[in-house]
Parts: C-alpha cells; structure tokens; sequence
C-alpha cells in the first residue's frame, strides 16, 4: 500500500475482464488479505482444525472430508436460516446492489461486487442443493465446490466488511451482509479464520476483552485517562469497577481504553458520568461491548455476548449503559436478547438523571450512550458551552452498524448540533442509511491487508474530502470504536488535516463541569480557539 | 454463450411447438395436456417451495434499517423504512412490493478520474424499466381473465377499457402490452451492453427474459397481425378453465407456440429466480419490525453454549484483582 499515492490508488479500473468468472481462479495479491487464524487462538476457544498453516502458501492442511463438512454445514444453514435459504434463491442479478459496496468501488475487482460476491457461494448452493443445478450445472449456474472455489471464498468473504450497504438498495432485502457471515461460519468449520479475527476472539473469551487486557491493566488504563482528566480540568474522578449494588454497568469497547483517539471518547464518557453523579460500576469481565465473535459465528458471538447480562445479574445492576461502538450495537439490537435473554433480573431503563423511561430498550434493558446523551441534553441536565469547539468543522460519519442495523440516526447529530456550532454533513448519498464504511469493520482491520482497508475506505474518505474542501471540515465525528481508529489511518492517507473524534468527546469538551478550572485545552490537549485566537485550527491542518 | 444458449432455448421451444402442431398434429398434445401439466407443476412447485422456505426459522429479528428508530417522542422516526410494529411492516412491504421502493432509491456511482472524486447519482432506469415490466405484465395477465371467465366482470372491463383509452385503429392498442414489450427490451438489453451486468448475468437470467419477450411478441402477432379468432380461443380457454377441454376448432399455429411459451414458463418458474415473486414476502430484512430491543425475539434453535463464567475468571485472575483492590466473591 504504502508506496501507493492516493491519486495512482484512486485511480481504479470497473471494467470486469474478459473471461467468464467461474472459470478462473483467486488471485490472492498481497495487501488484499489478513493472516490466518494461529493455531493457538483457534484452540483457546475449541474451534475446528487448529494447525499451523498460512494462507500464502497453496496447501491449507485441510480435513480430508472438508467437502463433506462444508456442505453439511450449508444444509444445516439453510434450515436454520431463513434469510441464508431465501437469499440463495431469489436474487434476480439485476445489479442494485453492485456499485454499492465499498470494496467494489475502491478495487474494480468485480467479485466485490455485492451480487457476486453472494453468487460464488450460491453456485455451489445450486449445484449441491438444486435441481436444476444439479442436471444443468455451469448453464444452470452451478459449479462444483473444490479448493480454489473454497479459497476463492475465503479471500472474498474476508473482504466484505457486513456494512450491509447493498442491502438498503436490494428490492428483495438481500443481505450480502448475512451471507458473508453464513460463508464464515462454513470456513470457520474448517480452521479457516484469520488471525485479526480470532486472536481478539481468543483474548475475548478469556480476558473478557479483544485486547487481552487483564483486570489490573483496565484499571490502570483508566487511571491513566483520570491523570489526564485531572490535568485538564482540575477534577478528580473515582469510578469503580465491579461493583455490586451499582444502578448501571457500563458496556463499552476494550479499543476505548487503549489508543487514541478513542481514549478521548473514552475521558468523555468518565467525565459526564462524573459530572451527573451516576451510580455506575465498570466491569474487567465484561470489559468489552464489541464482539468479534459474531465475525466467526453465530454461536461464538452469544458465547462472548453473555458476559454482559451474566454480570449485569452477578453485580445486581438495574440497567446496562452501551458505549459508543458499531457491530458491538448491530449485536446487542439485533442478537443479545435472543441468544442470552431475557433479562428479567434487570428493570426498565430509566434514566435517573431525567426520570425517562427507554421504552425502546424495555427487553434488552440496555440503552445506547447517544440515547443517554441526547436526553440529557433534551432536557437541559448539562451545561454546555459549545464555542470550546469552535476549532473544530465537524461532520459525522454514520457507522454501518447503528445506522443500517439499528437505525440510530438522529441521536448522535442531536447532540453534536448541541455541543458544537460547526456541524456540516457529507453528502446526502453518503450519509445515513447510504453512509459508507470505514472499510476496515467485521475484524478487516488488521495492518498486512491495509491496501484493501484503504481501497475500502476511498468512498467515505471522498466524501468527507468534498466536505473538507467545501466547509474545511477538519474533525470526522462518529459513534463507533473501530472507526476512530480506521478512519484515523484512512483520513491520514486519503485527507490529511482531517482528525476524528468521538462524538461523547466532543461532549465532553463542551461539558461545563462544577468546579473546573477554567479549561484552556481540549481532552487532546490542544488549545481552545478562544483561548490562542484561532491558531488552534491553523495548528490541526499541519499536521 | 450465456445470451446463445437461452436463446436457442427459446427458438427451440417454438420449434417444438411448430413440428409438433403442424406436422405431427399434436393438437391435444400442446392445447390441453401440456398446458394441464405446466399449470400443476407451477402450483405445486411453488407452494413446495415456500413451504421449504417456510421450514427454515427465523433465528433472528434483523430488518434493514433504512431509517431512524423509533426512540424518543421528540425524535421524528421513519415509520416505513425503520418500522417497529406490524402494520409499519406491511406498508414497508407494500410500498416495497407495489412500487419497489428501495429500487426508486437506487444511485449509481461515476468515478471522475481527474479529479479523483466519486459521484453518487439518483438513478432511476432501473426502477422505472422494472416497473413498467412487473405492471404491465400484471395488467395483461389480468386482461387474459377475459379468455378464461364468462360472464367477463365489469372489473375486467374497466381496466381493459382504461388499458386501451387511446383508440388507435382496430383492434384497440392495449398500451400495457406495448409497455410489456419495450420494459422487457430495455432490461434484456441493459444485460447484455452494461460490461458489469453483462459480467454477472447468468444463462437462467436471460433466458425468462427471453421468454417472456417472445410470450408478448406472439401475444401481439395474434392479436395485431394474424387476427387469430378470438372467438374459438374464447370457447377453448374456457373450455380449459372448466374442466371439459376440447379442440374443435382450429386456432392457428400462432396460438400453439403462445401457449406452449405460456407453459414452458409456467413450469419453469418454481424452479427459478422468478421465485422472487414469493420470496420478497418472506425477506426477514423487509418483512420484520426492528423492536427486538423492546420485545424479545425468539430463536426455535437456540441452545445453552460453553462459556468462560465469572468464577473462572476470577480464578485465573485472583491475584492481579486483589493487587489493585477489586472486589471479589472468593478471597
Ligand atoms: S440488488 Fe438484490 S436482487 Fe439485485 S443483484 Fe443485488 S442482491 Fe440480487
Ligand atoms: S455488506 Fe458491505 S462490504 Fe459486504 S458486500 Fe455488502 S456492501 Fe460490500
């Protein structure tokens, strides 16, 4: 990657070649793929195959029955998936969905194309599972499972990051979205993960988090981040951590504790809760909200997912407060209640502060931080000064997840147009329910693949790009843990100047505390415009 | 080859049709028995088939969320593209089944080499090309009721009535099988000339399209050229539609390979992508409310998993929590 400029990687090719796509095999170039899954990490939590093996060499040490164990797999699939078996049948190919995926747009490659990514997988599906595909075969469709078709799908299936893009514009809702996550589960039954995936999978079950921190390392993490605090606005914070008897547990993603700037969102949310006296407890065992899980199986994911109710009940929380995070809150939406549900040892949300009740979160009694937030703000409980943000030109970036799997739309730009004065959005094809992906989400964010990450990310990084040349936006907003740390690599390649921020950072900076000193910094340490008359903005474009 | 096969598929069904009435004089063959044949094979074959699907669970509530959730009171929500009840489903699907929604929402993406820059554009070829298909089809279907009912409703007439408003010539210009013809063309043609779509189409794409093309093609021969008598077709298909069918009359070679176009559809269509007929219905992106953080979604699967609990955990950490002061159940 690194020897590519931007202009020469923007320069892309959509011309699909020649020859016909079922008869040539993967091409695996080098940057486009992670590293497989170690031995180690497929052991710690009993997946199948571990062994030594690397995905650049040709023979993968597969299971001599491996065809068999894939196509079980698959039959077992489509009974327990109705979307897997629906989607299998009716996609028509007209093509919505193909300019749609942020990883066509970014290599050409046409087998990222949405629809075909899925029809590498339904051709055998038709072959295995159909009548006409097993009569007509390749006119019908259908071709034969063998190894290149197997690694054809590990190297494709790894490059789709489940933004579910495709399925907004699909008119039957095909989400290639779930068939990646199917086709996962069918090469993870083979050992066939990668690493980035399946170390943090590992730590995970484990430790309780991604990055394997241990229980003395978050508390002295979040020591860290009290300094900082301390430094800043001259108030000394005193979380706890497991607690028993606290009103709330607070769930967030380990990646908050570890590196900027997610750290920064990460002093946020400890000075708002500070500020609102929350009785909250943090918790080292379910130390994370995300869930790399979900990116092998369905199975793992509720493995990892059941820490956080476990502990909501070991500790006798009332409610659970989520951090800002993308699939962490796809997973919690759409999965937590179902696999490790009902939490009926937990109340009804209810904000103490404000006395609402989240009736959208009466089941799964846990409540998104922006939820938490704009309430707050709703009801003036916070006293805000948002010219400390003055040095910033924020936009926002919608994560796949809240946004296409939640809908979670309105929330995060309430409290942004609150706390800040410069709020521009990208363009309205880029945004919401369009918005485009980091390119680096579904554990893709490893560093050997970052020619694909940053092929993936061209589309967003161009449209935040439009709006730094329009508005000189230099600040990316967002709600989601993997993005503060993809975008940041993405933003320095593809639109220098431009920094990102979580949006509970933002807050935080605006945040008038009781007792503060008068702050001349923001949480990065960096002059306040009032404070050195606008060099602050000067300052952030050089770097 | 992709467009090749098909094709010749299709020439080869008209073909059949051809020797089989006009040289082998298979009348009864092609007139009763195969249409017969097709018409089961369609209504078993799709009724099978969504009873596979329907067999299939449902593990878990995961509509696309097209729109904002329903939240606050003060926050304006998105009904129909985010919906959290019953009801906003069913106009989800109904906005989505009667007038493709998503597809209206449809963009296409340029690359400005030059400038290194993406646009994003609405377009909308593709929802009106598949919408004009999926109507007019729809509305010649519904006229061929005619053939088959006697007494016509006044329904049926209505919209024949309004189907051929602009009287041009005689017999009145159905516009909706013209539309049927040109909606058809446009999206054979758009397969086969956009190097992507052309790139991923397969032989069972093109071949109902051709199908179909040819179906509306000799629809209109008939009707417009060959004045097929549509009297004696009358007394046939609603000799079919009751039960008593018989060949007294001669209909012409024209209808056979109609018909036998009209079967061979029939009875491919369980078997194919045309099953998106049925399938939009059952899409769980579509045709469920995203309120699974307010009422508990059920999974007919779920089983009990090995977890790491928090007792284990405690023993694999006991000393480095006690180091830092945390509190915990076994000292
Ligand atoms: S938009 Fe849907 S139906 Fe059309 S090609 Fe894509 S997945 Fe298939
Ligand atoms: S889910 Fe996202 S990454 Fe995967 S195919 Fe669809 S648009 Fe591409």
């Amino acid at each position: 990657m690194s020897n590519l400029k931007p202009d020469e990687l923007s320069k892309i090719n959509y011309m699909p070649p020649e020859e016909d796509w079922m008869s040539v095999s993967v091409q695996m170039r080098k940057g486009m793929y992670c590293h497989g899954a170690s031995e180690n990490s497929l052991k710690t939590v009993g997946f199948p195959n571990p062994r030594k093996w690397s995905s650049a060499e040709a023979d993968w040490k597969l299971p001599d029955n491996w065809q068999e164990i894939v196509l079980k797999g698959m039959a077992e699939r489509l009974e327990k998936y109705r979307s897997f078996h629906i989607f299998m049948d009716i996609c028509v190919r007209c093509g919505a969905c193909a300019d749609k995926c942020h990883f066509f747009l970014g290599t050409g490659d046409p087998k990222n194309m949405p629809v075909l990514r899925a029809e590498l997988l339904r051709s055998v599906y038709r072959r295995e599972f159909t009548t006409a595909g097993k009569i007509l075969g390749k006119i019908a469709g259908a071709r034969e499972l063998t190894e290149d078709v197997l690694k054809e799908w590990w190297y494709y299936f790894f490059q789709c990051t489940e933004c579910r893009r495709c399925s907004v514009f699909c008119p039957y809702g095909i989400d290639t979205a779930e068939i990646t996550m199917i086709a996962r589960e069918l090469l993870n039954l083979l050992g066939l993960n990668i690493e980035w995936i399946a170390g943090p999978v590992a730590n995970c079950y484990m430790k309780g988090n991604h990055l394997g921190l241990e229980p003395h390392t978050i508390t002295s993490s979040v020591e860290f981040l009290l300094d900082e605090i301390e430094e800043i606005t001259g108030i000394k914070i005193e979380p706890t951590f497991n607690r028993k008897g606290a009103e709330i547990l607070f769930v967030t993603p380990s990646g908050d504790l570890f590196a900027d700037p997610g750290t920064y969102t990460c002093m946020g949310y400890l000075m708002l809760f500070h500020e609102l006296g929350l009785d909250y407890t943090w918790s080292t065992y379910a130390s994370e909200g995300g869930n790399f899980g979900s990116f092998t199986s369905n199975e793992m994911g509720k493995r990892l997912n059941s820490k956080i109710y476990a502990e909501a009940k070991r500790l006798g929380v009332k409610w659970i407060l989520g951090g800002e995070c993308g699939h962490m809150w796809r997973v919690l939406n759409q999965y937590m209640d179902t696999w490790n549900g009902p939490a009926d040892f937990l109340q009804v949300p209810v904000s103490p502060i404000t006395g609402t009740v989240f009736e959208n979160a009466a089941s799964t009694k846990m409540v998104h931080i922006s939820e938490f937030t704009a309430d707050l703000l709703k009801h003036n409980k916070l006293e805000i000064d948002p010219s400390r943000n003055d040095h910033y030109k924020v936009t926002f970036h919608d994560s796949c997840n809240p946004s296409r799997g939640m809908g979670l739309l309105e929330e995060p730009r309430y409290i942004i147009n609150k706390v800040c004065n410069n709020f521009f959005e990208m363009p309205e094809n880029t945004i919401r329910e369009k918005t485009f992906c980091c390119g680096s989400g579904s554990g893709l964010n490893a560093s050997e693949n970052m020619e694909l990450r940053l092929r993936g990310g061209f589309p967003r990084a161009n449209a935040v790009k439009h709006v730094k040349n329009k508005y000189d936006v230099n600040m990316l907003a967002c709600i989601c843990a993997i993005d503060r740390a993809a975008l940041t690599t993405l933003m320095d390649y593809w639109v220098p100047g431009v920094k990102v921020i979580g949006v509970t950072e933002l807050l935080a900076n605006a945040l008038k505390m009781k007792g503060e000193n008068d702050r001349d910094t923001d949480l990065r340490g960096e002059p306040l415009s009032g404070a050195e008359d606008g060099d602050a903005k000067e300052d952030s474009e050089d770097v | 080859m992709k467009i090749l096969l098909p094709f010749l598929g299709v020439m080869g069904i008209v073909i059949v049709a051809f020797v089989g009435v006009e040289m082998l004089n298979l009348q009864y063959l092609f007139g009763v028995m195969i249409p017969y044949t097709a018409f089961i094979i369609f209504v078993v074959g799709v009724v099978l088939r969504i009873l596979k699907w329907g067999r299939s669970a449902v593990p878990f509530c995961i509509p696309t969320t097209s729109g904002q959730q329903k939240s606050f009171s003060w926050i304006k929500r998105n009904r129909f593209d985010n919906p959290s009840n019953n009801l906003e489903v069913i106009v989800r699907m109904a906005l989505e089944v009667l007038l493709f929604r998503s597809l209206f929402s449809n963009t296409s993406t340029a690359l400005k080499e030059d400038e290194g820059r993406l646009i994003h554009q609405s377009s909308k070829w593709l929802w009106l090309g598949g919408l004009a298909f999926h109507w007019s089809f729809l509305i010649v279907l519904v006229r061929h009721l005619r053939l088959f009912l006697d007494p016509i409703p006044s329904a049926l007439s209505l919209v024949e009535g309004m189907d051929g408003l602009m009287q041009l010539g005689v017999p009145v210009l159905y516009w909706t099988g013209l539309i049927l013809l040109i909606s058809a063309t446009y999206l054979f043609f758009r397969r086969v000339v956009i190097p992507q779509v052309s790139y991923f189409s397969l032989p069972n794409d093109h071949f109902p399209l051709l199908l179909i093309l040819f179906i509306a093609t000799t629809g209109m021969i008939m009707r417009y050229i060959l004045k097929v008598d549509i009297i004696s077709v009358k007394a046939f298909t609603v000799g079919l539609f009751s039960l008593k069918p018989t060949i007294t009359h001669d209909l012409g070679l024209i209808f056979y390979i109609h018909l036998f176009l009209v079967s061979v559809l029939l009875a491919y269509f369980p078997f194919s992508k045309l099953m998106h007929a049925a399938g939009v219905f059952l899409s769980p992106t579509r045709n469920m409310p995203n309120n699974s953080r307010r009422i508990r979604h059920i999974n007919p699967w779920n089983y009990p998993v090995k977890v790491h609990t928090y007792e284990e955990y405690e023993d694999d950490f006991r000393d480095k929590m006690k180091t830092v002061g945390l509190p915990l159940e076994k000292e």
